[in-house]
């Protein structure tokens, strides 16, 4: 559960992470990347003008219908750099990134998404908007979109001039700045302008917390993970006092032979933790072989294991652990050894 | 002392006004009532009765398992319900072998690991307590089963890991709880024969409780009880019959 929603998060932040730009402008409304809400020109100047500004440039970032040439239509997203220095340009593995200024030109990013666009290659038509677009590169990304959508990279120009926009068509201002210690400065005065201007890692906390908690995605998987803990909890509970009334009478038989108390309780602890860190290596070895299996039968299934689920899923088993074997080491410290003398 | 008659020296167990009830008020129920009595080192003491009589309460009391509600118990000289629980854990651990009825074999451990049990608990090495535990499973005659479970032995096969089990850390006392329970008669004699011949010695007393009066003829002396009481202390070697 964990997994897929790290994956769903690393996916929501994915134009942020392939961007790249250490700051970014928006209007404070902003709280997804796909939903930006255009700012007016002079924004851009204003924020060239702030000190510790090395450098900033605009973004577009929107989306259009493209018609292939086998007569389907594709929804595709479409990122518009600025025009002079292409900055947050993709590292392109077909193509030469100078070709972005020929007429038509558009960049494709080669991820899961690619196939959609009928597999382009370098010279592929299609049509955006009663538009040509001519691919005159193919690119990598580190991550593709949530949405499932291919990607085409384009200049800001060509963007706003292919894709119907509103008035204002500046989505984001990428801002390099002088040095780090400029970025609390720089943010301060995007503020008295009215913006917002986050860091890259501010960027995707922002957009992280706004699938969590805005969206339901966070409460239902937040939901379906403590089921899932409650259901590992009381079925592993279940068997381990089961395991421990069946051999109750072991464990009287080595107090009256002369085990004491708390040797017995190391003993259960021992089992409960050899089960628990077996079954937790079990659990993670064989959800990233499906996950494995899953991303390479679907494209864009959304997943994805980092030390954060492992540590939490650790932390789970081994509370599910010391729970379990908290009512197991109860009943047998109870347990008297004349019971078993008794029969 | 109450046996003011007995040669003190080998005295293994002392029983001084030995009284255990269970319950309160009406419900109060004596198991055990003023049971007094000395076993001697050498020697191989049956306490034997109906079912019900205080005959495994006595035996538990007496093996520091049971603490009684009054009276002492002095093994080897030492009043073991004046320790802490952690001691009387130790002293049945270095004093006291168990045989219990139903054997309580561990049955995914083999023979030769049950029977190391004793001496793994006094933190002996793994591989010491099993070389250990294979000169008992000789003495026993089952140096051939040693790395079979349990469950692959016969009744009788059981039995004797259970007294390896018992002896391997070289206890002084000895207690059998019915240990011919679940025996046919032909065994269970063997089985007592073999523990009269073998493993009693003048270093260790053995107490056995049972109700089988066809090893009767094995005991040196029979403790004979009744409603929690001792009714009669008779001399052994001589069946009931």
């Amino acid at each position: 559960m964990t997994s897929i929603f790290a994956g769903i998060l690393k996916k929501a932040s994915a134009t942020v992470i392939n961007i790249g730009a250490k700051v970014w402008v928006m209007d404070p409304g902003v709280n997804n990347i796909l939903n930006s809400i255009a700012m007016p020109d002079y924004i851009l100047d204003a924020v060239r003008s702030i000190e510790g500004v090395k450098y900033a440039v605009p973004l577009y970032s929107g989306g259009a219908l493209v018609k292939l040439r086998s007569g389907m239509y594709q929804p595709v997203t479409v990122m518009g750099l600025d025009d002079t220095s292409l900055y947050g340009h993709p590292k392109l593995i077909q193509g030469n990134i100078d070709d972005i200024y020929a007429e038509n030109a558009f960049i494709v990013v080669h991820d899961e998404e690619f196939p959609k666009l009928d597999n382009p290659t370098l010279g592929t038509t299609f049509e955006l908007n009663d538009h040509r677009g001519v691919i005159v590169g193919i690119a990598k990304v580190t991550s593709s979109g949530l949405f499932g959508t291919p990607t085409l990279y384009t200049t800001y120009r060509r963007a706003i001039q292919y894709i119907p926009s509103t008035r204002f068509t500046i989505d984001y201002i990428l801002v390099e700045p002088k040095s780090v210690e400029d970025i609390a400065h720089i943010q301060e005065e995007v503020q008295k302008l009215g913006y917002l201007a986050l860091t890259k890692k501010e960027f995707m906390t922002r957009i992280a917390n706004y699938y969590k908690f805005k969206t339901g995605i966070g409460a239902n998987i937040l939901m379906m993970t403590a089921i899932s803990f409650l259901v590992g909890l009381s079925i592993s509970g279940q068997t381990f006092y089961t395991f421990i009334l069946e051999n109750i009478e072991k464990f009287g038989a080595l107090k009256a032979i002369g085990a004491k108390s708390h040797e017995l309780v190391h003993m259960i602890l021992f089992q409960s933790m050899l089960t628990g860190l077996t079954g937790y290596g079990l659990g993670v070895g064989l959800c990233s072989l499906l996950m494995a299996i899953a991303k390479q039968r679907i494209p864009d299934y959304a997943s994805q294991i980092t030390y954060y689920n492992l540590g939490l899923a650790f932390v789970m088993v081994m509370v599910i652990t010391g729970i379990s074997s908290y009512i197991g080491i109860r009943k047998v410290i109870k347990v008297e050894p004349f019971d078993i003398f008794r029969g | 002392m109450i046996f003011s008659g007995v040669d003190m020296a080998d005295v293994a167990v002392q029983a001084d006004h030995l009284e255990k009830w269970f319950g309160a008020g009406r419900i109060k129920t004596y198991a055990v009532r003023d049971v007094s009595f000395a076993a001697h080192l050498g020697e191989m003491l049956y306490i034997v009765g109906p079912s019900g009589s205080g005959k495994t309460t006595l035996l538990s009391i007496i093996s520091g398992i049971l603490k009684p509600d009054s009276g002492a118990v002095l093994v080897e000289g030492k009043d073991i319900w004046g320790m802490s629980p952690g001691q009387i854990a130790d002293f049945r651990l270095n004093t006291v072998g168990f045989v219990f009825q139903d054997y309580h074999l561990f049955p995914r451990l083999t023979t030769a690991e049950n029977v190391a049990i004793p001496l793994l608990l006094k933190k002996q090495g793994w591989k010491e307590s099993i070389d250990e535990a294979m000169k008992y499973l000789d003495a026993v005659g089952l140096t051939d089963r040693a790395q079979l479970p349990p469950v692959k032995l016969s009744g009788g096969e059981q039995q004797r890991v259970a007294i390896a089990r018992a002896i391997v850390g070289r206890p002084d006392l000895l207690i059998l709880d019915e240990p011919t329970a679940s025996l046919d008669g032909d065994t269970g004699r063997k089985i007592i024969d073999f523990v009269k011949q073998h493993i009693l010695d003048e270093k260790r007393c053995i107490i056995i409780v049972t109700h089988d009066s066809r090893i009767f003829e094995y005991s040196d002396r029979i403790l004979k009880m009744e409603d929690g009481r001792i009714v009669d202390i008779g001399k052994g070697g001589i069946s009931e019959e």
